[in-house]
């Protein structure tokens, strides 16, 4: 199959990625909008028989990374913001919705590795090679943004249960 | 080797269900020992189970028509077709590689009667071939679609007319004004054939009402849908059949 073809095919899961990256619908699809009039515009320079989704993945990457420097200066997170669990929400509800607000408040390079690595199942090879970065810098962000997250989760966890407390 | 000591980047693997089965005991062993380490893996599991779960179903969206209609850029047709074409393109180029402005593009206003009228050239040229009528037929409609797709930049779709009595027999690539136009060709069980013209190039328009133009014996309906520029043509149908059949494609090309 051609490249076209196979990077229209490829559209949903840059989809998918870039939901989970920068979090609401309307940003998201203008990243991967923006990502695809590069990747098409630079799709001579992509070499046969490489790794197109690698290529196509590094491309919104670096499309990613200069719109967030654009939009604001610091990508910031912020471990001392209170949370507000004021949800009424309970069960698997409140840990879903938990879970995208704890993604986006991951260290923009950390939630890149977590998400190529669970959402598109790449090898921490391809993961390296996509963003750039050494295989071991891949393991420490990867190991780092779930530590994160599940401290957050935890937090969470624990500032429910006392919200439940309260309430009675 | 199944002795060595358990590092944290073989937890993170084994989290990930990426240990060959060695390890993998090695890591289950060591964690059965170590119920705290365990509870964390089971934690990262956790997480990325629910990771999946909310954004999984992003996949089987529909896709905006905009992510599949695409500008096209003039970079590309420079390096095509500025070997052999005219250096001006390769300004053009140029000056769009210097500042990353939007490309020129061919006005829409003066554009449409133009496009019909080279829709009709087209249409009268190839239609009449027996034996060459297309480039690449239908039989391989997948490399077809991708050929042209890649030449014009833009994923094309060609429409299945067959609802309105029109299989179709294949395509080519033409020559167009500022960059490449496809050029695809159906014809009925009788042998009435017309073409469907398409173009990427076109500057951005809100104007999608058919417009009606005859060039000698062929008739031709065309449109322009944001950078798309279609033209469908025949000189074997009558007008009303041929916007029936317009009617189609602008609904196939608009799901």
């Amino acid at each position: 199959m051609n490249e076209a073809q196979r990077l229209v095919d490829l559209i949903p899961r840059l989809r998918r990625y870039a939901r989970a990256l920068v979090g609401d619908r309307a940003t998201a699809d203008d990243l991967v909008q923006d990502t695809l009039e590069r990747a098409w515009a630079k799709l001579h320079l992509y070499r046969r028989g490489t790794d197109l989704r690698a290529w196509l993945f590094t491309v919104m990457h670096n499309v990613h990374v200069n719109r967030v420097r654009a939009a604001r200066p610091t990508d910031l997170i912020d471990d001392e913001m209170p949370e507000l669990a004021q949800r009424a929400a309970q069960g698997d509800a409140l840990l879903v919705r938990d879970l995208d607000r704890s993604i986006a408040r991951l260290p923009a390079e950390q939630r890149a590795v977590l998400l190529l690595v669970t959402l598109e199942e790449m090898s921490y090879e391809e993961v390296a090679h996509t963003l750039d970065v050494p295989i071991g810098t891949v393991m420490s962000r990867l190991s780092r943004a779930r530590e994160k997250l599940r401290t957050m989760m935890l937090g969470q966890s624990a500032a429910a249960a006392k919200q439940l407390k309260l309430v009675k | 080797m199944s002795d060595a000591p358990i590092t944290e980047s073989e937890l993170q693997a084994y989290a990930d269900g990426r240990l060959e089965p060695k390890r993998r005991m090695a890591v289950e062993a060591w964690l059965a020992a170590h119920p705290e380490e365990a509870e964390r893996i089971a934690d990262y599991r956790k997480i990325a189970k629910e990771l999946r779960s909310i954004y999984d179903p992003v996949i089987s969206e529909s896709l905006p028509p905009r992510f599949l209609r695409k500008r096209v850029h003039w970079k590309r047709y420079a390096l095509v077709a500025g070997w052999t074409v005219v250096g001006f393109l390769i300004g053009a180029a140029a000056g769009w590689e210097l500042n990353e402005s939007r490309p020129a593009l061919a006005p829409a206003a003066d554009m449409g009667a133009a496009m019909a009228r080279r829709a009709a050239i087209a249409h009268a040229t190839y239609s009449p071939e027996v034996r060459h009528p297309v480039e690449v037929g239908a039989d391989q409609e997948a490399h077809l679609m991708a050929w042209l797709s890649k030449r014009l930049g833009a994923p094309l779709r060609a429409p299945q007319l067959e609802e309105v009595g029109y299989s179709l027999v294949g395509g080519r690539l033409l020559p167009g004004d500022t960059s490449p136009v496809a050029h695809f060709m159906y014809q009925t069980q009788k042998g009435a054939r017309i073409t469907l013209y398409v173009r990427t190039d076109v500057a951005g328009n809100r104007e999608t009402a058919f417009r009606y133009a005859e060039e000698g014996k062929v008739r031709v309906f065309y449109w322009v849908d944001r950078r798309m520029g279609y033209a469908l043509s025949s000189g074997d149908i009558g007008k009303d059949e041929l916007l029936k059949v317009a009617n189609t494609v602008y609904q196939q090309l608009n799901p």
